[in-house]
């Protein structure tokens, strides 16, 4: 096949990643969008096959044989409560990818004797860090999300002044790689760094932000196969490179609106271990008590109702709630009320968690109103269910300055007439931040695991 | 200076940023996990320029970092477009209504 060929197949391919994310505009569409997407891969893929310079397919179907099957086994296997991790682990792995493809192209360079020119020595620098620390940053978050490790900041004593130091070191490698881009050794060193560069970045990032890391490492993967493309000089690396970079931009940036925070203090503000210290002064008898209650007494409550909205958090996830909220919802409606599901840009662990889980519960997509849409409907609203969401429905991001939150959109749940807050125990969130919504009049705790009291809650409502 | 196709590739990289964020600003929060999963199978565009390392006539070292890059970038490509695709499906509207 002829080079002119091969680069009108990448246009195609191209043209139908763009339609594909076009298409993902609308969930009547989405489906098709993500097939055109495969589609163009599908292409892409076969007229690289066909390119005259592939000589050796054996390496080539091999890796591309076992690439498939973990892919598709991890795909198909995944719970769907796992999902923000399955993401970390695939944006570690088109890190993974780019750090790769570069030093294979380094070194083919080396045995041909061809000094690379013009962009190339600073694209190769790219792939390689941001390829590197795309590559760690993932596992660490993966592991995070995972539970292998803490989810909390890990913090030690000097960090940020390690971590500018090892910045600087990289910064110096990045310029001499870029001097001398066939230096192997070179290479390696700066390939070492990026990775411990990622390690350092994400270690001290506590568990709720992760929706803003993962969508920042997204965005990463992408400019890493951008920067791979200008290393190659392939038009269609640097295409589907920046439209993944761009659309992880916009996530990270609609992540940190959400929660009122800079990416800055996002990344190295350490927000959970100091808030933890600060909130202190908030705590305990000034707050009043909050008020535990059964799941009977709810069903009294509810029998009265006609409006009711649930909001669903992590919380709901871990418990692997979802499908007993979507019978509970059920009996609900039966009974005449209107039910309607909050969410929150940052609940869960990745952006848009929520809706794939009550997606995957049956929940129809109609019925899961976002925060700007459903926010003046809560004082309409007769009952409202928090289900494992805690600094998403916390009042003092409006009304107390002193918060860490303050500032933050929130559910304002406590304006409905009354609250049911279903949670383990009177523990602080991740944040590590108090929740006066806890202790208003109108709230009602009923402690235990998730699940365990949405199913007690519809049996008590069904037998009412 | 930066010869004339480096230039061309900065045009395109430039007007691709622009496609993309025009793009993915109509995408609702609704699919956002899809939307990540979804783009993460597109990164995995990779694996062509990792097929022309592999696959071509090289030395060891290029061929298995080519071979290595090909299985990462394909487990992106296939698990990507696959779990994105049996999230998508879950995706249903209430039977009841029609909006």
């Amino acid at each position: 096949m002829s080079t002119t060929l091969i680069q009108f197949a990448y246009l195609v391919a191209s043209v139908l990643f763009i339609l594909g994310l076009r298409n993902l505009s609308s969930p009547r569409t989405a489906s098709m969008g993500n097939q055109m997407a495969a589609m163009g891969m599908l292409i892409a893929i076969v007229a690289t096959l066909l390119v005259q310079g592939v000589v050796d397919y054996s390496v080539v179907i091999a890796g591309l044989v076992v690439g498939s099957l973990i892919g598709a086994i991890a795909a198909t296997r995944i719970q769907m409560t796992d999902m923000p991790q399955m993401v970390a682990l695939l944006n570690g792995f088109g890190g993974a990818a780019s750090v790769l493809v570069a030093g294979a192209e380094v070194s083919s360079r080396i045995t041909a004797g061809d000094e690379p020119s013009g962009i190339v020595p600073g694209a190769i620098v790219a792939s390689v860090l941001i390829g590197g620390l795309t590559l760690t940053g993932s596992l660490i978050a993966f592991a995070k999300l995972q539970e292998l490790m803490r989810g909390a900041p890990i913090q030690y004593p000097a960090q940020q002044y390690v971590n500018a130091l090892i910045g600087l070191v990289t910064l110096g490698t990045c310029v001499a790689l870029a001097m001398a881009p066939l230096d192997l050794q070179l290479f390696a060193i700066l390939t070492a760094l990026a990775l411990l560069l990622g390690i350092l970045l994400v270690i001290p990032i506590g568990g709720a932000d992760m929706p803003v890391v993962i969508a920042l490492l997204n965005s990463y993967s992408g400019l890493a196969a951008c920067a791979t493309g200008f290393v190659l000089d392939n038009s269609a690396l640097v295409i589907s490179g920046s439209l993944v970079g761009a659309s992880g931009l916009i996530l990270t940036k609609i992540m940190c609106d959400a929660m009122n925070r800079s990416l800055g203090n996002v990344l190295f503000g350490a927000f959970g271990a100091q808030s933890a210290t600060v909130s202190v002064a908030g705590d305990g008898a000034d707050q009043g008590t909050a008020t535990a209650y059964t799941p009977i007494d709810a069903a009294v409550i509810f029998s009265n109702a006609r409006s009711v909205i649930v909001v669903p958090g992590y919380g709901m996830a871990v418990a692997q709630a979802q499908h007993a909220v979507r019978e509970l919802t059920d009996t609900l409606a039966a009974n005449g009320m209107e039910v309607n599901f909050a969410i929150h840009p940052v609940a869960g662990r990745m952006p848009g968690h929520m809706n794939v889980l009550l997606a995957e519960a049956d929940v129809p997509y109609e019925r899961l109103v976002e925060m700007d849409e459903i926010n003046p409907r809560f004082p309409e609203t007769d009952v409202v269910l928090v289900l494992g969401a805690n600094d998403v429905v916390n009042p003092a991001a409006r009304e107390d300055e002193s918060s860490p939150i303050y500032g933050m959109p929130v559910l304002e749940v406590d304006r409905a007439q009354h609250v049911f807050v279903i949670k383990r125990s009177m523990n602080p969130g991740f944040a590590g931040i108090q929740n006066p919504l806890f202790f208003k009049e109108n709230t009602m705790m009923i402690f235990g695991d998730a699940k365990k009291v949405v199913i007690e809650l519809n049996d008590a409502v069904k037998n009412y | 200076m930066l010869e004339a196709p480096a230039i061309a590739a900065l045009t395109i990289l430039v007007l691709a940023l622009f496609v993309g964020v025009e793009v993915i600003s109509k995408v609702p929060p609704l699919l956002h996990t899809p939307l990540m999963s979804g783009s993460n199978a597109v990164s995995g565009i990779t694996v062509v320029g990792a097929i022309l390392l592999a696959g071509s006539e090289n030395n060891p070292l290029a061929t298995w970092l080519g071979f290595a890059a090909v299985v990462f970038a394909t487990v992106n490509v296939v698990g990507g477009f696959l779990v994105t695709n049996r999230m998508l499906a879950m995706f249903k509207k209430n039977p009841k209504s029609d909006k």
